[in-house]
């Protein structure tokens, strides 16, 4: 059935139990810098802060409001890009922006995408691309305004 | 069961005019279509409608037989072509029981309807010698409610930050009605114009506008009724509602888009300033100054929309063919079955009125916690067309404290089959989240 492929056992795991919800300070001396996303065709939103020394992602924190597939995204960002360097963060960014755009066509590399690669099925269906990618540019502005390197620009 | 006999003399339950819906969905080729494994069963009329096949025939045979620019030539495609135009408002005219074919519009939809109104308002307000009725300043108000789509919220808006007028609005009860017991602080001698949504596209509400028009009538001020959500659905006559103007659009009327109507009375019409202007709406143009036609040519810039008005007289002749009042009625039936079918589903709460009367055939719900967005995927892969969203009516949103909401809507075409597939469809949802 072709739900399945959308709604794989992960993302409705991640939505039913996220992992890391809720925003949190930074432990001292660290940058932290926050973005707030809004879907304006469904009105979802997502704010997610990053907590960053210069260079390691010490915390991505998230609070949001929406669809099963925005908000698991959200939980599995949090679990694959906390602790990281910044680079390796953004490596891992732009492989899922690039699962995303690529219309169900491009193979996820497990190692890389994590749970991410659930997400696989969600790229076949155009109108819920914007859903998957929206904590990913949260994310993405919150670690500019944070100081810390930007991955190209993508289109959603 | 007990039976309860109307009392003779009385309109009898037989009285009321039906049709046979199997017979109108032949006419719907996309009603034929399958999705995703699934026979189409299609919720979102107050979205878009459908077009049947005699409509698609008028706007394909209008391209390959009478094509030419309407208006403007002696040729014989040049007449057709403009009798085909002027035809489908007289059409149009007397589907909503307008005096005169002349007070109807052509625009491209109901938001372009209503922005020639505000943009009216305020040229005339740059103009000391326009008609005092559509000059705003400070001190003016522009009334609209609570439960607008946005396409009746911001042109009212943009209007009050260009001429320093105030939006004032009725809110909602939480039965989802319009709350008019502030009606004579709203409404007020300050008040130039109402802007009122006939049927709710979010909540389903009928406005019942009668106590709004007398205290309009008593102030001075105009009234427009938003009815792109109501004149596709049940009979209209712009006489008996005694509104000012109003409009609505092709599209969700089983016409094509790219075509809508402004209805206004044909002396407030002739008291407008023009809004857009280029070919067609002048009486004579020199480099000094021009002066205008008169309307609805004055409205109406440009090559028209001219297959696309042809057709929605295509479409008026349809809906006429059938009877509005039995639409109204068939989608009165609907609206009964499906609020009790609804009513059936655990954890569904439905915005708006409960019971059917007041309502139309669009019903907006919560399921449980589940999102709209995942609501509608999952509905969709039964076949199931729902809409998901804020519906373009944020602020109705934000009323009942939810980000979204999905909305089944009804039409001529709709059975009770197919919301016995919605309600299975739900079944399904809360399966896959719960």
């Amino acid at each position: 059935m072709q739900l399945d492929q959308l709604y794989q056992e992960i993302i409705l795991d991640h939505y039913k139990h996220p992992h890391g919800r809720g925003l949190r300070d930074a432990d001292g001396g660290a940058h932290l810098a926050e973005a707030h996303h809004v879907n304006p065709t469904c009105g979802d939103e997502v704010t997610v802060r990053v907590a960053t020394d210069g260079s390691v992602l010490t915390d991505i924190s998230y609070e949001g409001m929406g669809c099963s597939i925005s908000q698991a995204s959200a939980s599995v960002l949090h679990e694959l890009l906390r602790g990281r360097r910044a680079g390796e963060a953004f490596e891992v960014h732009e492989a899922f922006v690039e699962l995303m755009s690529g219309r169900g066509q491009v193979t996820p590399d497990e190692d890389v995408l994590g749970d991410g690669v659930a997400f696989a099925g969600v790229a076949r269906y155009p109108a819920r691309v914007k859903c998957a990618l929206l904590p990913w540019m949260a994310f993405k502005d919150a670690a500019a305004r944070a100081g810390v390197g930007v991955s190209p620009e993508v289109k959603a | 069961m007990t039976t309860i006999a109307i009392p003779p003399g009385m309109p009898q339950y037989d009285d009321v005019p039906r049709y046979d819906v199997a017979k109108v969905r032949a006419d719907f080729p996309i009603l034929d279509r399958e999705i995703n494994g699934h026979r189409l069963v299609y919720l979102d009329s107050a979205n878009t409608s459908h077009k049947p096949r005699q409509v698609l025939d008028v706007l394909a045979e209008h391209y390959a037989r009478h094509n030419a620019n309407v208006s403007r030539s002696v040729h014989t495609l040049g007449t057709e072509a403009t009798e085909a135009y002027e035809g489908a408002r007289a059409k149009i005219a007397a589907f909503i029981n307008a005096p005169s074919p002349d007070e109807v519009v052509f625009t491209k939809n109901s938001t372009e309807a209503i922005n020639i109104v505000a943009y009216a308002f305020s040229n005339a307000s740059l103009r000391p010698d326009a008609d005092p009725r559509f000059r705003l300043g400070p001190g003016d108000e522009v009334v609209i409610s609570e439960m607008e789509h946005h396409s009746n919220i911001v042109p009212w808006q943009l209007l009050c930050e260009r001429t320093g007028a105030t939006l004032r609005w009725f809110p909602v009860t939480d039965q989802g009605r319009l709350d008019e017991s502030g009606l004579d602080d709203l409404i007020t001698e300050r008040t130039k114009i109402v802007s009122l949504v006939h049927m709710s596209n979010i909540l389903g509400t009928v406005n019942a506008t009668a106590r709004i028009t007398e205290r309009v009538r008593q102030v001075g001020a105009l009234l427009l009724l938003d009815c792109s959500q109501s004149v596709p659905h049940l009979p209209m006559d712009v006489v008996d509602y005694d509104a000012d103007f109003i409009v609505f659009t092709g599209h969700k009327m089983c016409g094509p888009t790219g075509i809508g109507v402004l209805w206004g009375r044909a002396e407030l019409l002739a008291a407008m300033p023009p809004v857009f202007g280029g070919g067609s709406m002048i009486e004579t143009v020199a480099m000094s100054g021009s002066t205008f036609a008169a309307p609805p040519a004055r409205f109406e810039a440009g090559t028209p929309p001219i297959a696309e008005a042809v057709a929605l007289g295509a479409a008026v002749d349809y809906l006429s063919g059938i009877g509005m009042k039995a639409i109204q009625w068939h989608e009165k039936e609907l609206t009964a079955y499906a609020l009790d079918a609804l009513a059936t589903v655990p954890g569904l709460r439905i915005f708006g009125p409960t019971v059917p009367v007041g309502r139309g055939g669009t019903i907006s719900f919560a399921l449980g916690d589940v999102h709209p967005h995942d609501v509608g995927q999952v509905l969709d892969s039964l076949g199931v067309q729902v809409r998901v969203g804020h519906h373009c009516a944020r602020p109705v949103c934000t009323r009942f404290g939810v980000p979204a909401t999905t909305r089944a809507s009804f039409y001529l075409y709709t059975t009770t089959e197919e919301i016995d597939a919605l309600v299975a469809g739900l079944e399904q949802v809360r399966k896959v989240f719960d």
